[in-house]
């Protein structure tokens, strides 16, 4: 038995041999095994899969303090290590040879030239290539516009009247934020109020006033604006006319001896309005004064609107003066 | 074995062996700062993930319900469908945060990493001939990013991505003639707009404008594998020859290794340094603001242009032309795109050098480009600096109004200033190295002799 298993073994040895393969030329240079840093590696990447399976299971526990903390830090280490293991692989594992090559030729004169007659050949059946490529410039164009043409469903394009509408009107009630009507009384001098037309809608832009009560020293409206107060209340549009953010600062001069005016503020660009000069610029990038509403008391004691604004509401625009605001 | 298997099987399908041949040996120059427009791809990678992630749980809807989830203090509050669904993925979605929080943090990084590319572009000469494509391509990238990146925050709906918003069309509307039919037909009439401009707002921002920097993508990097990388001069380096690792094995495990590095760190932050808490500034109203907003840093720019111009409407006789906004919002960016879409035009023109260029100039050797290059960023720079005056203000209590009548100022002499110096510092370079050089020969001579 054993001797017919050496010669079987023996003879699959002999017949197995193949002729030695021809070495062939390397694509990468060799380079000398490291293997601390395969070592290292392997672990990298042992870390990273360690990792990961913690941001499962911490993603698989319930709510617990801090949990996307853990979460981030979990992920975050394990592409980290992945990282981490493929940079040492470049730096140490890896021969990274630097090669030469041609940069491309610049530029390529007989398939230029070929391309060009190609097409000065093909066109040379027509024989009215101008009105040929104008017919199809005008089809092209035609088309273009009809697709594009749907677009102008997205808004009023032309119609700008929504623009200066407001929902103020003569008699008109304001209110605070919880549909409350504000009293004259209410209104106290070192405190801003913002108010809404009684029943309208709080987001529409023309809606929201602040009102202050102006000591009468301050107080110097323009002839336009003349009896626009409500003895010494005063109400103007809560947004800005540089960029359309809500005016959310009051400067009174009661606690700044340095500041000598009462000032409305708007938060985002510093516009500077006067409320005791029917909302004139102040300071900062607003080009125009913040439209006043006129007020009046009623026999209750609540304020209501006299009008509506003096100016449009809002940023301005090309020819915004052209027409006043007017009711909605 | 198997490698020969796999190449057998696509080779016989798609007879792509010798162009995946060459592909694997095609050459990166070895300078770390070639890697910048790689850190922005990945970004983009760690955008769309995360993205589609959070569209899975988002509605672009404003229609106003009451809040009555876990997080207290907005408990009773009225808020759009829109707020509300941020907020329910920031509390209520299991890794909802984290994968917000990254979102956010990765736009932030994209935007830098493609700026500090644009700067890296410009002070060497790579965008010049034969590669303007490649850099009007990224330029324009940039621009599209900027909207990408002011749509996303505008998205969540909360105080200050609806002030951001008011911003947006106020600037829209200063556009001289159109402005008012343009912010119309965006926002479907006067501020705050349809019901449906939450639903624009967000097909712009989850496909057209990712779709289209998918193919700008695809373009920007076709481009630079025909003509090859740029590269800088050595020895070996020269204007007709390209040395560099090659794409495999060379590059692959450092290009990954880069990839899951940008990765691995967006995570860590976002997992770990809170960004824009939402829940904090509250849902938006047309009527309500807060003081010491701040926008993503990559508008900070816009902002300071927008607080730096003077109180003026271009009007005649009362009737307005161009209202203030257009100055710092339309025109100021336009300038500045302007300046660096025409730039490799102008330097063709001015120097007459209408050659071919595969070697870089170092900053030095091009001292009028570095010079006002420089220029151009000290304006930029001072501009956005002036948009956190009001921080400053706060934080150290120097008078905001002051400050800005300073920054009016120094916007127009910094530019002259910090040109001057750079034009200065690149020529003492290059006469260092003159002597230096001199000094290298009259060495070897006196060697020789």
């Amino acid at each position: 038995m054993r001797v017919r298993d050496a010669l079987i073994a023996g003879a699959l040895l002999l017949a197995g041999r193949r002729p030695p393969k021809r070495p062939r030329a390397r694509e990468v240079p060799p380079g000398e095994p490291n293997p601390r840093a395969e070592l290292l590696v392997i672990a990298l990447f042992g870390l990273a899969a360690l990792s990961a399976c913690a941001f499962v299971a911490v993603y698989a526990l319930d709510r617990i303090p801090d949990q996307t903390q853990f979460l981030g830090l979990s992920l975050g280490l394990a592409l980290l290590f992945v990282a981490a293991g493929l940079i040492v692989t470049a730096h140490k594992l890896i021969v990274t040879e630097q090669l030469e090559d041609e940069y491309p030729p610049d530029e390529h004169p007989a398939e230029q030239e070929a391309i060009e007659h190609r097409v000065v050949d093909s066109g040379s059946r027509i024989t009215r290539k101008r009105l040929f490529g104008l017919a199809l410039g005008g089809a092209a164009g035609a088309i273009g516009v009809a697709v594009l043409a749907p677009v102008a469903s997205l808004g009023p394009v032309v119609d700008m009247d929504p623009f200066y509408a407001t929902p103020w009107r003569k008699g008109r009630r304001l209110v605070d934020q919880n549909g409350r009507p504000w009293r004259a009384s209410d209104i106290e001098e070192s405190d801003f109020y913002t108010a809404f037309p009684e029943g309208a809608d709080r987001e529409n832009v023309a809606s929201p006033v602040v009102v202050v009560r102006v000591a009468a020293r301050y107080l110097d409206l323009p002839p336009a604006n003349r009896g626009y107060d409500a003895h010494g209340v005063v109400a103007y549009s809560k947004i800005c006319t540089h960029a359309g953010c809500a005016i959310a600062l009051y400067r009174t001069p009661l606690f700044q001896p340095n500041e000598p005016k009462p000032a409305l503020v708007c938060p985002c660009h510093y516009s500077t309005f006067n409320p005791g000069t029917g909302g004139t610029v102040e300071f900062g990038p607003a080009g125009r004064k913040l439209p006043m509403l006129p007020l009046e008391i009623d026999a209750n004691g609540f304020l209501r609107a006299a009008g509506t604004f003096d100016e449009p509401v809002g940023p301005s625009w090309w020819g915004v003066r052209m027409r006043g605001a007017h009711q909605a | 074995m198997i490698t020969r298997k796999v190449v057998r099987f696509l080779d016989e399908r798609s007879n792509t062996a010798p162009f995946l041949r060459k592909t694997l040996r095609y050459l990166f120059p070895d300078h770390w700062s070639f890697l910048l427009g790689e850190v922005a791809l990945y970004c983009f990678i760690v955008l769309v993930a995360t993205g589609t992630y959070l569209a899975l749980f988002y509605t672009d809807s404003t229609a106003t319900v009451v809040y009555h989830g876990p997080y207290v203090p907005l408990q009773g509050q009225q808020m759009t469908e829109a707020y509300k669904s941020v907020v329910d993925i920031s509390t209520t979605v299991k890794a909802g945060l984290l994968i917000r929080q990254t979102h956010h943090w990765a736009a932030d990084v994209f935007v830098a990493a493609i700026v500090l590319h644009v700067l890296r572009i410009f002070f060497t000469g790579a965008y010049r001939k034969p590669r303007e494509l490649t850099y009007w391509i990224g330029l324009t990238m940039l621009m599209v990013t900027l909207l990408e990146g002011f749509l996303g925050y505008s998205l969540a709906d909360d105080l200050l991505s609806g002030m951001g918003l008011a911003i947006a069309y106020g600037v829209a509307l200063s556009i001289p003639f159109a402005g008012a039919n343009l912010a119309a037909l965006i926002w479907g009439g006067p501020f705050p707009g349809t019901h449906s401009f939450f639903a624009r707002m967000y097909i712009a921002h989850v496909f057209l404008i990712p779709a289209l920097l998918a193919v700008l993508i695809t373009a920007h990097l076709a481009l630079v594998a025909l003509r090859h990388h740029t590269q800088f001069r050595s020895t070996r380096a020269t204007e007709r020859r390209l040395v560099g690792v090659p794409l495999f094995p060379g590059q692959t495990p450092r290009s990954l290794g880069l990839l899951f590095a940008v990765a691995g760190v967006l995570f860590l932050l976002g997992g770990l340094v809170q960004i824009n808490p939402i829940w904090l500034w509250g849902p938006y109203h047309t009527y309500s603001a807060t003081n010491g907003a701040q926008p993503d840093w990559y508008l900070g720019w816009l902002i300071g242009a927008l607080r730096l111009v003077p109180g003026f409407d271009v009007t005649i006789d009362g009737y307005t032309l161009v209202p203030n906004p257009f100055w710092g919002g339309v025109l100021f960016p336009l300038l500045v795109f302007g300046f660096l879409l025409v730039w490799p035009f102008a330097e063709r023109h001015a120097t007459g050098d209408y050659g071919y260029h595969n070697v870089l100039d170092r900053p030095r050797d091009a001292p009028w480009r570095t010079a006002i290059g420089f220029a151009v960023l000290a304006w930029v720079f001072m501009i956005f600096l002036a948009g956190s005056a009001d921080r400053i203000d706060v934080l150290f209590d120097l008078p905001y109004t002051a400050q800005i009548f300073v920054y009016r100022i120094v916007i127009w002499i910094a530019p002259v200033v910090v040109g001057v110096i750079a034009y200065r510092v690149c020529t003492e370079l290059q006469a260092g190295e003159r002597v230096e050089r001199d000094r290298g020969r009259a060495r070897r001579e006196a060697e020789f002799s």
